[in-house]
């Protein structure tokens, strides 16, 4: 898995790739939550080249949807595969996340 | 036939795991969908006895076992790890505010949503999990 992450006006975005399992996640929720750490709690997660994900992949995201909620910042997703989308629906989250299809609609959501 | 792969549980072995039955699931005929789910329910349910059954990482080997009939993948799971009572997990609440999400139960949930069958026994020492895909008509 590897992560960038970028800033555009006062949103960050974080692109991911490649598989977010178990093994990964945490590292996705380090980085995270680095960012809520510098106040950054406008953030995009470009889901657009994550070729898989699992609950540890929902966890991370919802840990920190969670604390940015909290001082009124927020973690929208932009360009879920259909594989990523349906374990998304499956969790019940597709009615508690902003998902938009690319990520320069998420960015302008904002 | 079946075809068994065996690994040490840690959590940087999910990816072999999971291109194993993905090679299963192909073989048996499984749209690229149904090869995602079946991908999908082994990965949680190997994480489930990492985190859960041997309580950490490096603590205990996974078996898994794929047989790849025409039009159905049988994957048995077989771990050594302290029984696993799959009434004791609640159902996760979907319906939870932000605020009172848990994500803790979703493995199991997800397993079930998305195989045709989900059954564990405790046999050989540990738990035995057989997971059914079949091609959708």
């Amino acid at each position: 898995m590897q992560i960038t992450t970028q800033e555009q006006k006062r949103v960050s975005i974080m692109s991911v790739s490649g598989r977010v399992d178990s093994a990964t996640a945490p590292d996705l929720e380090t980085e995270l939550k680095k960012l809520v750490e510098s106040d950054k709690t406008q953030i995009v997660l470009d889901l657009k080249d994550v070729e898989y994900m699992s609950s540890a992949g929902l966890r991370a995201m919802v840990s920190t949807l969670k604390a940015v909620k909290r001082v009124n910042g927020d973690l929208r997703l932009a360009a879920p595969s259909p594989r990523v989308e349906e374990v998304l629906r499956l969790a019940g989250l597709t009615s508690i996340f902003s998902i938009h299809p690319n990520r320069d609609e998420a960015v302008a959501s904002f | 036939m079946g075809r068994t792969l065996t690994v040490p549980g840690r959590y940087d072995r999910l990816e072999q795991i999971c291109a194993f039955v993905a090679e299963a699931a192909m073989e048996s005929g499984l749209d690229e969908t149904a090869v995602s789910r079946c991908q999908l329910a082994v990965d949680e349910a190997c994480t489930n006895i990492i985190e859960h059954g041997y309580g950490g990482e490096n603590l205990g080997d996974i078996e898994i076992t794929c047989h790849a009939q025409v039009g159905e993948l049988k994957i048995i799971i077989q771990d050594h790890a302290q029984r696993f009572d799959p009434n004791a997990v609640p159902e996760p609440d979907l319906n939870a505010s932000v605020d009172e999400m848990k994500i803790g139960g979703l493995g199991l949930y997800f397993m079930r949503q998305v195989m045709d069958s989900v059954e564990f026994s405790y046999e050989n020492n540990g738990n035995r999990l057989v997971l059914v895909k079949r091609k959708e008509n």
